[in-house]
Parts: C-alpha cells; structure tokens; sequence
C-alpha cells in the first residue's frame, strides 16, 4: 500500500514537472481594449505537432502575440490531431466561436481552407504559405488572403554564405519532405552557392518523400543523413526539416562541421551551447512578421482578400540572421548580393 | 448460467481497462490544474445549438467508419492467431490505387463504385496474399513480412502519387490523383438525418457507413455460422487440434490473409468516395495503426470493433473542444493509449479468471483428464478450454466444442 502510494507520488512529481513546462494556451489582453470598440479575437489553428517546433509554429505563434500586444484582444490557437484528419473541424469551430480573424499556419489547410471560408462568408481567413489561388485555378475564396514567403530568395543568400565559408568546397542540403515547397529552398541555395562559386559540390537529400510528413520529426534520422554528408567531405549543411533539425545540428557538433538553421533565428531557439556553436546562421522566414501586419491590416480594415501578400527580401519577410557573429566578415558580400536580387539584377529560380 | 458468466468475463477486461484509463485521466487533468469532472463534460459536450450538435456526432460517425473497417481487417487475421500489421499499408496502397482506377473510366453511378470498391478490396487482398504465401511456403512470421511490406506498400504508394498517378500539376504543394467524375461518388446520409427530423449538419454523413455496418454483420455471421468460420476460430484457438480434425491449416492462412487484406482495402473507401475523391499526400494516414488498438479493445469481435471504434472517434473530435477550455489536447492521446495499455493488462486478468474457473470445472468433471496443460498433441477434451481462452476470444469455446 505505501509503496503504491509512493510510486503515485513519484509519478504525479514527473508529471508536473512535465506539465509546468507547458504554458496554458491562449492569453488574454495585454493592452486590455486599446484597439477598435469590438475586442478582436484572432484564431490561430497550426500545422501538425503544433507549437514548441522551435520553427515555423511558435513563429506564428510570437506573431499573433506580439498582434495581441498591439491591438489588445486575445487569440486561441488550436493544433490539428495527430493524422490531420480534424483540420476542417478546426478551422469550423473557430469561425463558430468567433474568432477573427482565423490564421492557418501551412499548406496543409489548402483545401480544407477553401470549404470552410465558404461556410463562413463573414470571417475573414489567412492561410500562411498557401496562396489564395488552389492549384486548378479557382480562388479560395473572398474572404481568405494567402500569406506567402520568397523562400528561394533568403536561401539564395543561405547558399551564398555557405560557399563563401565552406573550406572543402563541398555543401549539404537537408529537406524535410520532397515537396515543392521545401524545394523551393533547396534551388534558392543551391544558386546562392554557385553564384559565389560555381564549382561547388552541393549534396541534396530529402528524409521523407512526399506524402510522408514524418520527416520533419525525425531527428534521428536527420542526424544520420547528416552525418554522411559530413563524411562525405560536406562541412556545412543547410537543413530545412523542422522538428529534425537539431539532427542535424547534433551531427554537426560530432563532426566538428557548421550547419544553416531555418524559420527561426535558431541559435537563439536551440537551447545548447554546443548546437549553438555550429549553427553560422539562420535563413529567417518571418512569419511573425506576416503574422502581426496582417492582423495589423485586420483592424485596420484594409485586409483586400481574396490575393496573395508576399513577404521578401525586400518586406524583410526573408532573410540571414547574424545571431552568433559568424558570418561578419562576409557580410559585405551578403549585403551586395541582397541588393542585386531586390534589385532584380538576380533572378533566383524557384526549382531545383 | 454458464452463458452469462462468459459474458460477464469477455466484458471484464474492456470496462476494467476503460475504468483504469478514466482514473488515469482524471489524475493527470489533476496535476495539470484543471478540473477532471469539468474536462469530461467539456468532452461530451457535443455543442449548444441543434445543428452543431449534429454536425460533432457526424464527425464522430464518419471518423469511426474507417476505425471499425481497420478494427475488422486487423481481428480476422487475430480470430486465426495471425498478426496483421500490415493493414497500414494494405490499404494505403489499395486506396491509391482504387483512386486512379476510379478516375480512369466513367461508368453509370452504381457500377463505377462497384468497382473502385473492387479493386480497393483486390488489391488489400493481394498485398496481404503475400504475407500468406510466405508464411505458408517459407515460415516467414507474418509480423515482420507484414511490417516490412508497409514500408515497400507506402514507398509504392509515394512513388505511384509522385510519377505514374500524378494527377495535380508540377510546382503544387500537395500531390494528388486524378478527381473520380461523380459517378463514382458515394452519396451522403445527410438526407437521412433531415429526413430524421434533425438538423442539417455542415460536413456530409459517409454513405459508406451502411456499408461498413453490412461488412460488419456479414463478418460476424461468417464467423459464427460458415463452416470457414468454424475452421478459422478452430485453427486460431488450436492449430494442432484443428489439423488433427482434418482443417487445411496452410490454406486457412492465406485464405484468412486474403479475407483481412481484402477488408483492409476497404478503410480508405469513406474518406475517398465520400469527401477527398481523390488520393493525395494529405489523405489520411495512421488508421492501420489504429485498428490494432481498436481490436484489441473489441477483443476481435465485431460489436466490440463498433464499440471501440465509435469510442475512439468520440475521443478524438474531444481534442477540440477540450482546447477551447484551454485544456491541452494530448490529454485524448494519453486516454487512447492508456486503454490500449490497460486492455492488454486487463485481458491478461480476465483470461487467468477464465482459466481458473475453466480448472474448476475440469477438476469437477473427473480427474481422469487431469493434466491441466494440454501440452500434449492429441487434444484433451476437459481442460485444455483454458488453453484455448487463451488466445484472448473467450465466449466462444461452445462454439469449437459443438
């Protein structure tokens, strides 16, 4: 009997422990209703694992927070179950309660997006990475705007900076999943590089193909990708695989090489000092950014709907994160050659 | 008297296991600060106007349809003491593969779902077929050609998606097959339902859960009353005892694999006919997995497959509102796995109860068959009913014995 009671007492430590890592979802008002006379409640529904990838989710995330700051108001955010299959539910029941406007953070939601935004003609909808457009054509509808990124344009500078510090003339791409959004990466690097050195070896793998999401949550497997890159002569890596990432990174640190983060400014978000040492930099897709001027555009009233807003290197959308100092000295070139592409002297290409 | 206490048993180990996952689940909505009685009622709250409240019960129907479909596949091969793993796979590649053949020709309504289900259960037959065939001519345990093949099964459906089936154009963000034309849709029951008196829900009522419900009876009635039912719960409860008896042991193998796969093909059909009409990278996956633990709370039988299936779902569409209450989803995920967990516990209970009582009987009929173990070939007649309870499907001895 005691020895049952110690062992619940053991397990509720654990759990607690557990569960005070995790902070309740959805906040109140900071401001506290300095915005417009309606208390704006923006819906935030997310991409598979949900918040806590370090990535692209807690991106959305920190943009709808800082929105909240703002304007005032409050947000709930909602992640999908485990096969996606309650997506449209999700969205549904946001419009339902009230929430607006509703913010679907990746490509998944393509058409799940499409039927709800129908149902609810009066809730205002984004979808980030999606354009307003589905792939036959047909909008989306009126009421939702696609929150778009020109990923090839950062990772163009991403595979610049990995010629210009690669020793062995050798670089590694790492992709979550083969599919033409993570390809779209791994062409604007793969530019980047020859633009700076055309006889770069550039190794490109993907850990899972398409229709298989389990490759951005392998790190595992990632790692071990990575590591045969390195063997293989490679000593900076740029991986585009989410919650696999810090495979990569782990590899890296083993093997004494660099690795190129994504999404976020990762050398901030990875909490070790020895990942923190291999990670030269980050290609920032700012997510946030899109995140709180949309909602921005929300209160005041100017969101169009029905059209795409991109974010690029121009808008900052996209860009190089310098967290860590790694890449100071080539800065000047790194700077050089975003101009020429906002400048359009530089046309990056979006297929591998 | 003997009936009821049978039942009794065979219902002990999933109301002990659901029993445990319960308290589980109020000690951890407890440690997370949240109220255990509040969460289950935010849980069952199905919504405050009539048509939403119809709406949640559709979502739970048409995600149970396919959970029961996987339940069914994977406890047929269970019944025979076979482990189908490999449902996962079976159907993923049947789904995609009935998907391009229903978008490849046009046929009058009945004919053209006719045959996507077809092929569908062709194809989940024959990739099962090959467990069959390698355990029967080369004693490859069906557990791991039956794992291995789901990786080759999903490889096969990626590249089919990616080359040969391609439907969406290049540069698109999610991959799909061709769209079926109409005529092989499955219509919705939500003319049922109005038809009912109840409101109209926003999603669509799969058609194929009448199917499901045929698939179902007709699954049971096969087991029960055919004589290759009685073959197969036989081979499952006793392979020697079903050889001696004259069963083609080898046959019954591939014959039950077949009949699984054949089913399995079936688990993607609701979502396919009845909403995506096409295969693509965001059809859903994991409901193979999930048919294990849907059968194993069933324990194999196809009203408990219903049960645990419709429980399964009514959990998961809980994930939502119980995040509005600012209550983290995965508390659903530690419910469903702690009554996987709690089922195979419980199970294990119930049978040794089983056995004792089945010892008892033995004991009282007469000493002569004494032994107990029924380690030995020839099949004693008394005691070795704990033996066969053992395979987890108690509350059908009478029917081996008859």
């Amino acid at each position: 009997m005691t020895k049952a009671a110690a062992l619940l007492l053991a397990g509720s430590l654990v759990l607690a422990a557990c569960a005070s890592d995790e902070e309740p979802s959805g906040g109140s008002a900071g401001g506290g209703g300095t915005g417009a006379d309606e208390e704006l409640k923006i819906g935030l529904a997310y991409d598979a694992i949900g918040r806590g990838d370090r990535s692209f989710n807690d991106s959305a995330f920190a943009g709808a927070e800082a929105a909240v700051k703002e304007f005032g108001g409050e947000y709930r955010e909602v992640t999908p179950n485990e096969d996606g299959s309650d997506r449209a539910e999700l969205l549904a029941q946001l419009a339902e309660e009230g929430y607006n406007p509703v913010i679907a953070v990746g490509f998944a939601y393509d058409e799940t997006i499409a039927e709800v935004a129908a149902d609810f003609p009066d809730t205002t909808f984004a979808q980030v990475d999606g354009a307003n457009a589905l792939p036959d054509g047909t909008s989306k509808g009126d009421n939702v705007t696609g929150l778009l990124f020109a990923a090839e344009e950062g990772s163009f500078l991403a595979g610049a900076a990995a010629a210009l510090k690669s020793e062995s003339g050798s670089i590694g791409f790492i992709g979550g999943q083969d599919v033409q959004l993570i390809q779209t990466f791994q062409a604007g690097y793969e530019a980047g590089a020859r633009a700076v050195n055309p006889n770069i070896q550039i190794l490109a793998e993907y850990l899972s193909p398409a229709g298989d999401f389990s490759g951005f949550n392998d790190p595992a497997r990632a790692q071990l990708l990575a590591e045969g890159m390195y063997t293989a002569g490679a000593d900076i890596v740029f991986q585009v695989a989410g919650g696999s990432g810090t495979g990569v990174f782990q590899a890296a640190a083993a093997a004494g090489k660099r690795a190129i983060g994504v999404d976020s400014d990762q050398y901030n978000t990875v909490d070790d000092p020895a990942l923190q040492a291999v990670i030269m930099t980050s290609m920032l897709k700012r997510v946030d950014n899109a995140v709180l001027a949309f909602v921005g555009d929300y209160v005041d009233g100017t969101v169009e709907g029905g059209s795409d807003n991109l974010y690029d290197l121009e808008s900052d959308g996209v860009g190089l994160a310098t967290s860590g100092g790694f890449i100071e000295d080539i800065q000047a070139d790194i700077d050089a050659l975003r101009q020429q592409i906002i400048d359009g002297e530089i046309e990056v290409p979006t297929t591998p | 008297m003997n009936r009821v206490r049978r039942t009794g048993l065979a219902l002990l180990g999933p109301v002990l296991s659901i029993v445990v996952a319960l308290v589980i689940f109020a000690i951890v909505i407890l440690l997370i600060g949240e109220d255990p009685l509040a969460a289950l009622q935010v849980m069952t709250d199905l919504g405050d106007r009539p048509s939403q409240q119809v709406q949640s019960i559709v979502v739970i129907l048409n995600r149970a349809v396919p959970l029961f479909l996987a339940g069914l596949a994977v406890s047929i091969a269970f019944r025979m003491g076979l482990f189908n793993i490999g449902v996962e796979g079976q159907y993923r590649l049947a789904t995609i593969l009935a998907a391009a053949a229903g978008a490849a020709v046009a046929l009058p309504a009945p004919l053209h779902v006719l045959l996507i289900v077809v092929v569908a259960m062709l194809v989940g037959a024959v990739w099962a077929g090959i467990v069959g065939v390698l355990k029967v001519t080369r004693g490859v345990s069906e557990v791991i050609s039956s794992i291995m093949l789901n990786f080759v099964a999903l490889g096969t459906a990626s590249f089919l998606l990616t080359g040969p089936l391609r439907g969406s154009g290049p540069g698109e963000s999610i991959v799909t097959t061709k769209i079926i034309p109409e005529s092989g849709w499955f219509p919705s029951l939500n003319g049922l339902l109005t038809g009912l008196g109840l409101a109209e829900p926003r999603s669509e009522l799969f058609g194929f859960l009448l199917v499901a419900v045929v698939v179902g009876v007709g699954i049971a009635v096969l087991l029960k009353r055919t004589r290759f039912g009685f073959d197969l719960r036989a081979t499952g409860l006793s392979p020697s005892a079903a050889t001696a008896s004259g069963v083609d042991a080898r046959g019954m193998v591939i014959k039950t694999m077949l009949l699984s796969g054949a089913i399995a093909g079936l688990i993607g059909l609701p979502e396919l006919l009845g909403n995506a009409h096409r295969f693509s990278t965001e059809f859903t996956a994991g409901l193979g997995f999930l048919g294990i633990a849907v059968s194993l709370l069933g324990r194999n039988s196809p009203v408990g497959i219903a049960l645990a299936a419709l429980l399964f779902a009514f959990l998961d569409r809980a994930a939502l509102p119980l995040q509005f209450a600012d209550i983290p989803s995965s508390v659903v995920t530690i419910i469903q796995g702690t009554i996987v967990l709690a089922v195979v516990i419980a199970n294990e209970i119930a049978r040794r109860l089983a056995l004792r009582s089945a010892e008892r009987a033995g004991a009282a009929a007469g000493p002569s068959g004494g032994e107990g173990g029924g380690s030995s070939p020839p099949p004693d007649t008394g005691p070795d009913g704990g033996q066969r309870i053992y395979t987890g499907v108690p509350g059908e001895p009478q029917g081996v014995e008859s």
